[in-house]
């Protein structure tokens, strides 16, 4: 009876033993989970595991938080490489445009209209006003062109588009 | 922020499409998108949604200033006029004397870019100065 409780004793330390050594995905995946969510910028990062590899995904602020979330995966006991599938989401500021003097849009103007000559235009503190007619096909481009003028803005009603 | 709702779909396809230093403000009663486009043919992408959101441009509630980036190896630029000679001329302006022309479809070397509006060029030539970069399409 002795004999058989240390058997079963030494029989369940092995299998101990071998379930530590090989633990199982879902395990991982929990605990690399749980590493992750304990840092708040990581939060909505998507984690799979299988056969030990992590596939990370998911999208963070930047590279720093992208990296953190690798290293933090790698930590994990049982992750044997970590895919990092993690974007970067796209930054838009929202910084004041300052706009350029009146005698530089001026300057601008007088060349973008060298060969408009239908069109007329007046710049007072940045405001740049048109009047006059442009055709259709030659709108787009000198539309783009005096926005690249960085005007604080344009008054065009009395510019008549043919 | 209704201006921003108004074009909401022009800086979500600027987001998608890759333009980078993306900057959107609202400032007295314009709304201000500047950025750098990855090519020409997202430029056009964006003035596309520009002229379908605002017809014809004509409401002035939007200043869309997005340049493509051109990359330091081009070297060579073709001029892209109606159909007419490209004047080069000695300094940036159209107040500055021309010092040469070149023809209309000619591929000229783009020497450096001075400015958004002009650049400088040199034809086979040898004739050296400023074009208007309206009238010049990068090549390759």
């Amino acid at each position: 009876m002795k004999m058989n409780k240390f058997l079963f004793a030494m029989m369940l330390s092995a299998s101990i033993a071998v379930v530590s050594c090989k633990p199982k995905d879902a395990d991982v995946k929990a605990a690399v989970e749980k590493t992750i969510s304990a840092n708040a910028a990581l939060a909505g990062v998507v984690v799979d595991v299988k056969d030990g590899v992590a596939t990370i995904s998911g999208e963070l602020k930047n590279e720093a938080d992208k990296v953190a979330a690798e290293t933090a995966a790698k930590a994990i006991k049982g992750v044997k490489s970590v895919t990092n599938n993690i974007t970067i989401a796209p930054v838009i500021t929202s910084n004041p445009v300052i706009s350029a003097t009146d005698v530089a849009i001026s300057a601008g103007l007088r060349d973008l209209t060298k060969d408009l000559s239908t069109v007329k235009y007046a710049v007072k503190d940045g405001v740049i006003t048109l009047t006059g007619e442009i055709s259709k096909a030659k709108n787009v481009a000198f539309t783009q062109a005096y926005m690249a003028l960085k005007p604080a803005k344009v008054e065009r009603t009395g510019l008549i588009v043919k | 922020m209704a201006l921003q709702d108004k074009y909401k779909q022009l800086t979500d396809a600027a987001l998608a499409a890759g333009i980078t230093d993306l900057n959107v403000v609202e400032q007295g009663g314009v709304l201000h998108i500047d950025g750098t486009a990855p090519s020409g043919t997202v430029k056009d992408q964006l003035w596309d949604i520009f002229g379908q959101i605002d017809p014809n441009f004509a409401t002035g509630d939007l200043i869309l200033n997005v340049n493509v980036s051109t990359s330091a190896a081009v070297t060579k630029v073709r001029v892209t006029t109606e159909s007419s000679n490209l004047n080069i001329r000695k300094g940036p302006g159209t107040d500055q004397p021309i010092v040469g022309k070149a023809a209309h479809g000619e591929v000229i070397t783009l020497v450096s870019q001075s400015s958004a509006q002009w650049w400088l060029v040199r034809t086979d030539d040898g004739e050296e100065g400023y074009a208007f970069t309206q009238y010049l399409t990068p090549e390759g």
